[in-house]
């Protein structure tokens, strides 16, 4: 018997596309950002209120990913922006090939900003690289405040968290100031930004994370 | 509930491995899963041992070797197992800290029995 040492990522395959992914869009100056949050939270909410405040001069495009339906490509096409869905059909979260795949037809150099809507879900997800510079947590008013610490992955993974429908916040029995400790005891010193996609509250403060954002080196690691 | 995707992934290393020793066959393979992968061990090895059976690739054994989450204060240094996520170093107080092991999802070794 014979032991050979391997070190090699069990998602090897994975993590070999996603660096050329994330090598591409370095080269064409994108920046790749993959939302990521239990079903509900209010992704696909945001995005269509972040694709109606995107002015001209930003080139943006949307990858998003559910099991069924093209709902969300429907919803999201209206702003006249690129959109394409990701139907897994089942799997609970994307992986760099599904982003390689639909990236097809779609050239890198015309855009500035990439942005990936996960399947729902905070397990899968966390584990698949897709390239993208950031990684962005939503956590929703009407979810509970300790779910950093009951899916700590995603919120150490996330370069970024979002409290969405803070709107909500007279109404409902959430504690955000014990969500936002929670999720830094996970992760010491996230961002975090509050939003309601009904207002528009916190809006401005995520479109300029947005943007400065692009201006940063991308991350080595996520 | 991805565990049977990532039994998937280590079975094709091993495909890869075994491809380079014509004749022998991988009886066990070890992996390195974080506290932090987001990757239940229990459920890994039940969707390993499902993809197994009854295929030439038995007896093949997976160990998963799970990793704890451990810091480094960014004051002293004191490297610390963090325990209920609290970011405090206990040997100096201090909250800043950075993680160096238990985001691991790796393959360590493989046993070939030539």
């Amino acid at each position: 018997m014979n032991r050979i040492a391997v070190e090699r990522k069990v998602l090897n395959e994975n993590q070999i596309l996603a660096e050329q992914l994330r090598e591409r869009y370095r080269q064409n100056g994108v920046l790749c950002v993959n939302l990521i949050s239990a079903p509900g939270s209010g992704k696909t909410a945001l995005l269509e209120r972040t694709l109606e405040r995107m002015d001209n001069s930003t080139r943006v495009a949307v990858l998003t990913g559910d099991l069924q339906t093209e709902n969300d490509a429907k919803r999201l096409a209206k702003f006249g922006f690129p959109v394409k869905q990701i139907t897994t059909g089942g799997t609970c979260h994307l992986d760099a090939k599904m982003i390689e795949r639909h990236l097809a037809g779609w050239s890198l150099e015309d855009l500035d900003l990439l942005i990936v809507e996960n399947v729902g879900n905070l397990v899968c997800p966390s584990s698949y690289d897709l390239g993208e510079a950031a990684k962005i947590v939503l956590l929703s008013t009407t979810e509970g405040e300790d779910k950093p610490l009951k899916y700590p992955s995603i919120f150490f993974k996330s370069e970024l968290m979002l409290l969405t429908k803070i709107d909500l916040l007279p109404y409902v029995p959430f504690n955000a100031g014990l969500a936002r400790e929670n999720a830094r005891r996970v992760h010491p010193g996230m961002e975090i930004i509050d939003v309601s996609s009904i207002t528009g509250e916190g809006l401005d403060r995520w479109m300029g994370w947005l943007q400065a954002r692009q201006k940063k080196p991308v991350a080595a690691d996520s | 509930m991805h565990e049977l995707g990532i039994a998937a992934s280590i079975l094709e290393s091993v495909e890869k491995e075994a491809e380079r020793h014509p004749g022998g066959h991988i009886s066990r393979v070890g992996v390195k899963i974080g506290e932090l992968s987001g990757v239940d061990g229990d459920a890994l090895q039940f969707g390993f041992e499902v993809l197994v059976k009854d295929t030439p690739w038995e007896p093949l054994t997976l160990e998963v070797e799970l990793v704890p989450r451990v810091q480094r204060c960014s004051k002293c240094a004191y490297e610390f197992r963090m325990t209920d996520f609290d970011p405090r170093c206990p040997l100096c107080g201090d909250f800043a800290s950075q993680c160096i092991s238990g985001e691991e999802l790796d393959i360590a070794y493989m046993e070939v029995d030539e």
